[in-house]
């Protein structure tokens, strides 16, 4: 998966998260707990559906490697290549 | 139409999930309707049958306004017909074959009365009716000015239904209409928020007339339980782990245990405690507002119990439905404030419960031990109760309680 493939599958799993969040003026940078409001159980809800998506373990202490969409999608990039 | 907020005084129904002669037991969900919370499952509380729908989908009701007519079980046609709405009397005859058309024969079907009914298949149609219209019809066609021979009826006989009149407004005014909703997307289907404002408003100005509020405030050393917490959940896939806010439920409902008058409801002049603890959660709304569906028989719950009951409710707070009895039954409430909030809150309790626990945002925090200052993971606990029930030594103790059981996290 390229990083625009990456992008899009992320950006469809926070959609599903926070139906609000509007993809199409979602910044890179955006933070995702102090910016666009996800509370820990919208987090989590994340996590899960990355984790079922790309079948990686994503353990806690990755969770801060999630925190914008650029991040995340660096940390999916990687962790599906290592 | 049950009532479901302080301020509710009718509320929309939107769809029936049963059919007359359908049998219904005890808790089963039976319709669908729209309130200040977004829709709302209702359920019902007699084992039955239903006789006779007495509502249309789309019609509004006041509360207490009869939603449908229920034939008890070994209840006859003729009884069930003498008795509006529910409030069929059970007789004991078991294992009767319930009659498949509980309609009586001199009422025509769309010929009810428009306000909810005293005896509502008393009428049968007056002779110089000439219109057959249901009653949501007639009072919807009155409400919007129009003539309804000219609604094209698609009921029973040709009968005008609710539907039929909406149908026939919407092509009245098609551009107008239909414009509005699609400009602004709700976060939950059936969501008014200024609806859903006005019903917190009036929750809280009653909580704040009628309940003198006590406040209580203690810093818990919550380590122990995130060091437990993150062990565990290194051995879990992501939708099984558990949040901090399980934990933080689980030690609330067990002290509850400690000072159980600190659970229940005072209704009326009367206060009574609860033995099944119902715990409220206030579960914020992306987009602002706030609604506090009760995890239903929480006591027998353990932390992983919690946190699938957790991830349930605000999924379902947030996109789906709530049950009746999730938003009428609480008998106590935890508001937690999650990660990124700030050092405490202070509630303002939910009537007619007694209590309401806050919990403050987690944060790593000086603290001494064995007089040396070390960093630890600690959060501030609040108390806002009602001092018609309990006093502030109890209160205490219930803080104290919580406390002692978020040092042993591994006995949660």
């Amino acid at each position: 998966m390229n990083p625009a493939d990456l992008r899009a599958a992320f950006v469809e799993d926070l959609t599903a998260v926070a139906p609000d969040i509007d993809p199409d003026s979602l910044s890179d940078d955006d933070h995702l707990q102090d910016d666009l409001g996800l509370d820990s159980m919208d987090f989590l809800n994340l996590v899960s559906a990355l984790h079922k998506r790309f079948g990686l373990p994503i353990p806690e202490a990755d969770y801060p490697e999630l925190a914008t969409p650029a991040k995340a999608v660096r940390y999916l990039a990687r962790a599906l290549a290592g | 139409m049950p009532s479901l907020g302080a301020d509710m005084e009718a509320g929309k129904l939107t769809e029936w999930l049963v059919a007359p002669g359908d049998r219904v037991a005890r808790g089963d969900i039976v319709a669908v309707v729209e309130t200040q919370k977004g829709a709302i499952e209702i359920e019902i509380f007699e084992p039955g049958e239903v006789a006779e729908l007495l509502a249309e989908p789309g019609q509004t009701l006041p509360v207490g306004a009869p939603l449908a007519r229920l034939r008890a079980p070994g209840e006859t046609d003729e009884g069930a017909a003498a008795t509006p709405a529910a409030q069929a009397e059970p007789e004991t005859r078991p294992d009767r074959a319930p009659e498949p058309e509980p309609v009586p024969p001199s009422a025509p079907e769309p010929a009810r009365e428009a306000e909810p009914p005293r005896a509502p298949v008393a009428a049968g149609g007056g002779a110089d009716e000439a219109m057959r219209a249901s009653p949501a019809a007639k009072a919807r066609a009155a409400e919007a000015g129009i003539d309804l021979g000219a609604v094209a009826g698609s009921g029973p006989g040709g009968a005008v239904l609710l539907a039929d009149v909406e149908k026939h407004l919407a092509a009245q005014e098609p551009a107008a209409r239909k414009a509005a909703p699609a400009s602004r997307a709700p976060a939950k289907p059936g969501l008014d928020m200024a609806e859903m404002r006005r019903a917190i408003a009036a929750a809280m100005s009653r909580a704040k007339r009628e309940i003198p509020h006590y406040y209580l405030a203690h810093e818990i050393d919550l380590q122990k339980a995130q060091d437990w917490l993150s062990a565990q959940n290194a051995t879990r896939p992501p939708d099984r782990r558990l949040l901090m806010g399980a934990l933080l439920i689980r030690a609330t409902i067990r002290a509850l245990g400690r000072v159980p008058e600190l659970n229940g409801r005072h209704e009326g002049e009367a206060y009574s405690p609860s033995k099944p603890v119902h715990c409220g959660l206030a579960v914020a709304m992306r987009g602002g507002g706030l609604i506090a569906p009760a995890i239903l028989e929480a006591q027998e719950k353990d932390p992983d119990a919690i946190m699938e009951a957790m991830r349930d409710i605000v999924a379902r707070t947030r996109s789906g439905r709530l049950r009746m009895s999730e938003i009428t039954q609480g008998t106590i409430t935890v508001s937690a404030l999650g990660e990124t909030g700030v050092d405490a809150l202070f509630g303002v309790i939910y009537p007619p419960q007694v209590a309401l626990v806050g919990f403050g945002t987690p944060r790593t925090r000086p603290a001494v031990q064995s007089d040396a200052i070390v960093a630890r993971l600690s959060v501030t606990a609040s108390l806002a109760a009602d001092h018609r029930v309990s006093d502030g030594r109890r209160g205490a103790t219930f803080l104290a309680e919580i406390d002692r059981l978020l040092q042993e996290p591994e006995t949660l």
